[in-house]
């Protein structure tokens, strides 16, 4: 069951919530919607679900055009970021609410209910009330709840945003495995850009109400369109009018004429990666990530000066993306000494 | 200082905390429990039977059963009205509910004299807006039943709304949205999702309305006639046995009506525990 929005907008007062939104959600996909808080995410999502209703657009599942369809008729999943557990009713209550109210008789409840108990492992937890699971096991139980009726499409409005670090990690390595069991098409909001590469096969980045690019995570990595694609798909310097990420600095202690001179004012050590965080002659921040072996060589201490040459760096002076020509800095990544850099990407 | 450690201080010493409690105390017991105490010692000065057969007299009997009468009238048509009218100003936002908002408030506001008084000039059958028009239809509002249920559902209109609204916006909307997703259409999202979330709510909101009704007096007085034994509540019966010079008899009703009151508090306290829970 694809999904396809045509036109949507969306206007909250003053707000423009959703300006002229296309995009497209193969069958059977695992797609993300990325961006920053306001961007139209979510809004966008509630009203795949009928939660929200547009100004202007349509919505297509599977071809048919429901946009005036109620929530209650659409046959979606949704999944809430605070889980939305009915507080009153039991983990089995919960989850069988669908089934429910399509009238299913109660050994066919009990039965769906169990199996789906067992396929999100909260199958001793029939019993309990939602108040005494954790917010893990909540966001299963809703999911398992969204999955009971056997929904056309899933959504999650940033299911995992409610929890700490370690269950996210967890939960969407599970969501991935659920869904490459399941097939069913799922849309998911994130504001995590790495939760979003780590799950989703297609991602659709958007900023201030509008779909700033769409495509596979490594896409929108190597190739981003703009620089707000490029600047929240991973980390980036601005070098004038180039973007550089941080990994396609390479750090060197000899001057030549590609290379900005720069006074190291940091160094952070984060695990396997580090950061040194330096300062140019005109007072840019600019950082570059080494790897732990490259500082030891480098010997780099705060407070010296050392040579900054970006070995990749895009603009995107114009409308069209380009890749690096004409670019002000002097660009020169055959430089082999510092291959490591580049090919840590 | 910050505020935080300037609000640890205050009752925190050992002997402020007594004195605290004794200030609490003592204010209590003067304002509430004295006079209760003095009624029910008074009640029952002369032995059991003459209060006894105060309350079991024709009239007595007569108003407690127009009192619950009036109760099992007034209660219900308050509930159902408060709870719409609660989900009317959460969840449907317009202009009008600012205005709604603050009429629901006038029974608190308005003496229940006032009240009485504006009831009995719309339905008089002399010059009233309405009177006459129900009296020809063979109604009879003023110094019947009809009137004084008016009056009881005037007097105690906002205590369902002004407990339910609350609870309404902290359940919020998300967890009837998760409804409709799985197919509930807006009365079985309702009865399954949202009054299961608010009932506490609501029910506190129905004891404090039948205990509001059970001790009305201003209003029903000015509508009823204050009739014996045809238009008289409790607390009517208490004040007209109390002007007749029939202490026992006063006192006796007093008893009952507290008993009721009280049973209706200790409901209120064992709902707002078993919702705290």
């Amino acid at each position: 069951m694809g999904i396809s929005v045509e036109g949507a907008s969306k206007r909250f007062g003053d707000f423009r919530a959703l300006d002229d939104v296309s995009i497209e959600v193969p069958d059977g996909s695992l797609t993300a919607l990325l961006g920053p808080s306001g961007s139209g995410k979510s809004t966008l999502l509630r009203a795949i679900a009928g939660l929200e209703t547009l100004d202007g657009g349509t919505v297509l599942i599977d071809g048919e055009d429901v946009s005036k369809k109620p929530t209650q008729k659409r046959e979606v999943g949704f999944v809430f970021q605070h889980y939305a557990a009915f507080k009153h009713m039991t983990v089995f209550e919960n989850v069988g609410f669908g089934l429910k109210i399509r009238k299913w008789k109660k050994p066919q409840i009990s039965d769906r209910v169990h199996e789906l108990l067992r396929l999100v492992q909260l199958d001793g937890l029939a019993d309990r009330y939602p108040s005494q699971l954790s917010g893990g096991q909540r966001q299963r139980m809703a999911l398992a709840r969204a999955l009971a009726v056997e929904p056309q499409v899933l959504l999650l409005d940033e299911p995992f945003g409610a929890l700490d670090a370690k269950v996210r990690k967890d939960l969407r390595t599970w969501l991935r495995r659920l869904h490459d069991e399941m097939h069913v098409t799922t849309i998911f909001v994130t504001h995590d850009q790495e939760e979003a590469m780590d799950v989703a096969g297609q991602l659709v980045v958007m900023n201030e109400g509008r779909v700033e690019q769409s495509g596979s995570a490594n896409e929108l990595y190597e190739d981003p369109s703009n620089e707000f694609v490029m600047s929240f798909v991973g980390e980036v310097n601005r070098l004038g009018d180039d973007f550089v990420r941080p990994h396609d600095m390479d750090v060197v202690l000899d001057a030549d004429e590609r290379t900005q001179e720069g006074l190291v004012q940091r160094i952070v050590a984060l695990g396997f990666e580090i950061r040194v965080e330096f300062v140019l002659a005109d007072g840019t921040e600019v950082w570059a990530q080494l790897t732990r072996a490259e500082l030891q060589r480098l010997e780099l201490r705060e407070g010296q000066i050392a040579y900054l040459r970006p070995v990749q760096a895009r603009s995107f002076n114009g409308s069209a993306p380009s890749d690096t020509p004409g670019a002000s800095t002097p660009l020169g990544s055959q430089d082999g000494g510092d291959a490591e850099v580049s090919a840590a990407v | 200082m910050s505020a935080h450690s300037a609000a640890a201080r205050v009752g925190s010493g050992r002997g402020s905390r007594w004195t605290l409690r004794a200030l609490g105390l003592g204010f209590l017991a003067l304002l509430l429990v004295a006079p209760l105490v003095m009624i029910f010692f008074k009640t029952f000065e002369d032995g059991l039977m003459p209060p006894l057969e105060a309350i079991t007299s024709e009239n007595g009997l007569k108003a407690l059963k127009l009192s619950l009468l009036m109760v099992a009238i007034a209660v219900p048509v308050n509930t159902v009205f408060g709870v719409v009218c609660a989900i009317l100003l959460v969840r449907h936002k317009w202009k009008g509910n600012a205005l709604i908002d603050a009429v629901i408030n006038l029974p608190f506001a308005l003496s229940p004299v006032v009240i009485g008084l504006a009831l009995y000039l719309l339905y008089s059958t002399n010059g009233g807006w309405f009177g006459p028009t129900l009296s020809k239809a063979g109604i009879e509002v003023l110094f019947s039943v009809p009137g004084m249920v008016l009056a009881s559902i005037f007097v105690s209109l906002p205590f369902v709304v002004r407990e339910t609204v609350p609870v309404l916006q902290e359940i919020g909307t998300e967890q009837e949205q998760a409804a409709s997703t799985l197919g509930a259409n807006a009365w079985q999202t309702f009865w399954r999702v949202t009054l299961p979330a608010i009932r506490w709510g609501v029910a506190y909101g129905v004891v404090l309305t039948t205990a509001r009704v059970l001790g009305e007096f201003g209003a029903v007085t000015i509508v009823s006639g204050s009739i014996s034994g045809k238009t008289e509540t409790l607390p009517l019966f208490v004040s007209k046995q109390f002007d007749g010079f029939n202490e026992p008899g006063a006192y006796g009703a007093s008893i009952v009506l507290a008993l009721l009151a009280l049973t209706t508090l200790l409901a209120m306290n064992l709902l707002k525990r078993k919702e705290d829970a």
